[in-house]
């Protein structure tokens, strides 16, 4: 446990001078089931963005198990379900590079003479990652964060290759306050999650996730930082099991400055005590 | 049989029949006009830099530049480079430009016209052009250079005229059809620095199978 | 071969625990993608060239019954012969056929993996013809009766204690561990092979159309010796290696070398057209292409149809962190890595080979690294369908994804699904945060703790907030 002190500051409403976009939140199951805080500091970040922020009750899981499995024609049930969902929605922003970039891959789902095919289509061009949206649609500036400590960033792959997430969360970053940022080697590195791949071939993935710990804890940071939370479940496992003193979060709780809930994997009381 | 099936096999994947008179014609007809794709600006410079860039990069790939002011100096700079490495023996290409030349400094060292052999030290050769963009060595088979020469010994000294240095590969190609209006010969050598590997442990080693050291005679007629 | 990728896991399993692949395997990361990376930061072009390629290569698709013709009628102008092999047994007959022609008693090689593909060693060694490798990675894998790890860096499982043990009990000299030595000797007893050969069999990178020549590249100089000694020349290779022109081939070569090993361009770039001439000194008195099949006319029109653009470069396998842990050996055939997870269940059947495809976390850095843009995550995919559609999947992996369809597409009880498991998975992490283990997720525990869940799922807080009017 590391000994940063988190500084509270109220984030103030960003005067947006377009309009108020009207933002579907695309939850996704692990932030909703394992991290709800993610889901949380999303909102609030978007909300201080100028958005107003819904939460479709009609959506689920992006349909990701089902398509890396080869089974299309349930991928195409969950994407038109989904597609349904967030009807009528100007942008759809999830926590997750993974995620939103299964949203993308919709329209590979449906045939060209499919209607559906031009609603995903459709989906696809308004749904985002939240650290590209804020960057490279609302140019979001005002970060009201601070966080005492040094941390690293993982490249998660689908954010990073099929969405071309990169410099976006580094800005974002940049504007915290008291942040320092140390890059560690081979941040675009896979560090095993895979979804299904971790538990189907689990000891490939421990391989891949201790080289990766190796990696983090060589960059020196306190505080491992990423866009996805499976990946960041992996990782946060693997260092707690290798006894490593680092701690893992997901970006959007550093940007909203809601890092007063236990990192991942870490319990109520070990924070308490730090405190 | 199997000629056909293969083909068969393609053209229902392409979804047609044998291509159309006019299909085949544009293939053709592209490759009548060998037009060069991309060419890397790198090597897209007047002669001086060209000739500077062959130099850095064929250095660069570990091969050893020896500077000729005329042709005539090529004789004793190939004794000097023997006898500096102890070696009693050359093989030689038998073109005229060679053999125009007076091979006396070369003193008891034999020099022999033929193709090599296993166990030859050393052979020399000249080359159709050099290609600044990689630093490589362009050579033609010919009755006059046999490819042996290039790859049996332990030692390849090439002649290379500064006004044979083109830019890149397609500039060569263009040479090569020039010189060999009639067919491709047998074998055309695009050569880049000493034969190498890292097969053993990962470690990069020189001299693999082919020669160990290639030495670049360059003669300054740019 | 013997086809061993069923055994996947396995094979990685025993990989994983070879202590001295791992350190191979460890160095080897620092090698070839370093040296790439420097490539291209030379090469501002590389990108566009790659583009190139791509479209290049999808153009020689589209008309590949016209360019093998046209390359077939170049050779034969020539005085060359071309041999159209459907299957690997029509290749290997093909090539005996031609070495019983010269009474040949043994063949110099270079490297092929395509004569792996085909299984020609033993196949010649069996009738009667001895087949020696002069790859300097490939004859010490042939001493040891091993394979191929990789596609260019054949011997890259092996570190120069193997090699060295190799060469005293073959060579019969005093064991050195210097590398240079070792590749001294090589040299010397390969020396009188390539000498004495009667045939000598090379792969080809490309062949050219305009000009019925093939080209091989190599950094060592094995393939030009074995090229040019004996009095026979083999040319095997596959149907998708034919470029139209010499400019095209130069673009081709433009993206290997770098994409390869990183070097700017490779030491030997040698093009072979038909026998030598009449006046010609030295050179093969006979030329033969042996062009097999073996699969790939099906791809054509297929959804595997980008993966013939493959030019071999081995990039993919170089930068896949898979390969990078498990090494080429595991994947249990010829073609390790991404671009032998989409090959090699089109060559031995997916029934066989379906870990392949499944054993990866589609990253995508081997597509982000691959010159010509093959989207091999997608192939990857289209295979996981196929097996999928064929009733091949796993029955627990299929009765997951049921279980898990069933809730995921009625979002009510999807609802009450997540709040269970957190609910579950949290009380049993009680005060501590995470897991050491989990019922049913041993995959998972077995190697990292599981965090926990935070308690209370974000739909349900978000509704009770909505409903408190926040
Ligand atoms: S798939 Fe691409 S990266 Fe892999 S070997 Fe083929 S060309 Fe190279």
């Amino acid at each position: 446990m590391t000994s940063s002190r988190r500084l509270t500051i109220a984030m103030t409403t960003m005067p947006n001078n377009r309009k108020n976009p009207k933002v579907g939140l695309f939850v996704t199951c692990l932030a909703d089931m394992f991290r709800p805080s993610v889901a949380f500091a999303t909102v609030k970040l978007l909300e201080a963005s100028g958005c107003v922020v819904e939460v479709p009750e009609k959506q689920t899981c992006c349909g990701q198990p089902a398509y890396n499995s080869g089974d299309k024609a349930t991928t195409a049930d969950i994407a038109r379900q989904t597609i349904e969902a967030f009807d009528g929605y100007e942008y759809v922003v999830g926590p997750s590079g993974s995620c939103i970039g299964m949203l993308h891959y919709y329209p590979e789902v449906f045939s060209d003479d499919d209607p559906w095919k031009q609603r995903a289509l459709d989906l696809k061009a308004r749904s985002y990652e939240i650290t590209q949206f804020l960057t490279d649609i609302v140019n979001f500036e005002q970060i009201n964060a601070a966080f005492e400590g040094t941390i690293t960033y993982h490249d998660s792959c689908s954010g990073l290759r099929q969405l071309g997430v990169k410099d976006q969360p580094r800005k974002l970053l940049s504007k915290v306050e008291n942040l320092t940022l140390n890059e560690m080697e081979e941040a675009e590195t896979c560090c095993g999650f895979g979804g299904t791949f971790c538990v189907k071939y689990p000891d490939i993935s421990n391989r891949m996730v201790s080289n990766k710990t190796q990696y983090i804890s060589d960059s020196g940071a306190s505080t491992l930082v990423g866009g996805d939370l499976g990946c960041l479940l992996n990782m946060a496992g693997k260092l707690k099991r290798e006894g490593k003193q680092i701690e893992a979060r997901h970006i959007v709780e550093i940007l909203a400055d809601m890092t007063d809930t236990p990192a991942i994997g870490e319990a109520e009381y070990e924070l308490a005590k730090a405190l | 049989m199997s000629r056909a099936e293969i083909l068969g096999n393609i053209r229902q994947g392409l979804g047609r029949q044998e291509a159309t008179a006019e299909q085949r014609d544009k293939a053709l007809a592209r490759i009548a006009a060998h037009k060069a794709t991309i060419i890397p600006k790198r090597s897209q410079l007047d002669r001086k830099g060209q000739i500077e860039l062959f130099r850095e990069m064929a250095s660069g790939a570990a091969a050893e530049l020896i500077d000729l002011n005329e042709l005539a100096e090529l004789p004793s700079a190939v004794s000097t480079w023997l006898k500096q490495h102890d070696f009693k023996s050359l093989v030689s290409a038998s073109d005229a430009c060679l053999n125009e030349l007076d091979w006396s400094p070369l003193g008891d060292i034999q020099r022999e016209q033929r193709i090599a052999q296993s166990g030859d030290v050393a052979s020399l050769t000249t080359s159709m052009a050099g290609i600044a963009e990689t630093g490589t060595l362009m050579l033609y088979s010919r009755p006059e250079s046999p490819t042996t020469l290039n790859f049996l010994p332990d030692c390849h000294l090439v002649l290379l005229k500064e006004s044979d240095i083109v830019g890149s590969y397609e500039d060569a190609w263009n040479l090569v059809r020039q010189n060999n209006p009639k067919q491709m010969p047998r074998t055309v050598n695009m050569i880049t620095g000493p034969s190498r590997s890292a097969d053993i442990g990962q470690k990069l080693q020189m001299g693999a199978h082919g020669p160990c050291v290639l030495v670049i005679f360059i003669l300054k007629d740019g | 071969m013997q086809i061993k990728s069923p055994n996947f896991k396995e094979n990685a399993r025993i990989a994983l625990h070879n202590v001295e692949l791992q350190e191979a395997l460890g160095q080897f990361k620092y090698g070839f993608p370093v040296n790439r990376a420097n490539a291209i930061k030379r090469l501002p072009e590389f990108d566009d060239l790659r583009d190139e390629a791509r479209d290049l290569k999808n153009h020689i698709i589209e008309n590949l019954d016209i360019y093998l013709e046209q390359f077939e009628s170049k050779v034969i102008e020539n005085g060359g012969h071309v041999h159209w092999c459907r299957t690997g047994d029509d290749a290997n007959k093909a090539i005996l056929d031609i070495c019983k022609q010269v009474n040949a008693k043994t063949v110099t090689k270079g490297k092929s993996m395509v004569s792996e593909e085909i299984n020609l060693n033993d196949y010649l060694e069996k009738n009667g013809v001895q087949p020696v490798e002069t790859d300097l990675g490939e004859y010490i894998l042939q001493l040891r009766d091993d394979h191929p790890s990789h596609i260019i860096a054949p011997a890259i499982h092996l570190n120069v204690n193997d090699v060295s043990e190799t060469f005293h009990k073959h060579h019969k000299r005093p064991k050195t561990e210097d590398p240079q030595a070792l590749m001294k000797e090589a040299r010397e007893v390969l020396r009188k092979q390539f000498v004495s050969a009667d045939v000598g069999i090379t792969g080809a990178n490309f062949l050219v159309a305009e000009t019925g020549s093939s080209i091989i590249v190599t950094n060592e100089g094995n393939g030009d010796l074995t090229q040019t000694l004996p009095k026979t020349h083999i040319v095997i290779t596959s149907i998708e290696k034919v470029v139209p022109t010499l400019e095209d081939m130069s673009l081709f070569l433009r993206l290997l070398a770098r994409s390869a090993t990183g070097q700017e361009f490779t030491v030997y770039n040698t093009l072979s057209t038909g026998p030598k001439r009449e006046d010609d000194q030295d050179g093969p008195e006979n030329f033969h292409v042996v062009l097999v099949d073996n699969g790939r006319s099906e791809m054509v029109g297929s959804e595997f149809q980008d993966m013939l653009r493959c030019i071999r470069c081995s990039s993919c396998m170089n930068h896949c962190p898979v390969y990078g842990a498990v090494g080429g050996h595991s994947y249990g055939w010829v073609y390790p890595g991404p671009m032998g997870s989409v090959l090699t269940p089109k060559m031995i059947g997916i029934d066989k080979a379906a870990h392949l495809p499944n054993a990866s976390t589609s990253c995508g850095k081997c597509e982000e690294v691959c010159p010509v843009r093959i989207p091999l995550p997608k192939l990857m995919r289209h295979w996981r369908e196929k097996e999928f559609e064929k009733h091949l999947t796993p029955k627990a992996v299929r009765f997951g994804i049921a279980s898990w369809a069933f809730f995921a597409k009625r979002p009510a009880i999807y609802r009450w699904l997540s709040r269970g498991s957190a609910w579950f998975i949290s009380t049993l992490a009680g005060k501590k945060g995470r897991l050491k283990k989990l019922p049913l997720a041993g995959g998972w525990t077995d190697w990292r703790d599981m965090p926990a869940p935070q308690g209370k799922t974000f739909m349900d807080q978000w509704k009770a907030k909505q409903k408190a009017g926040e």
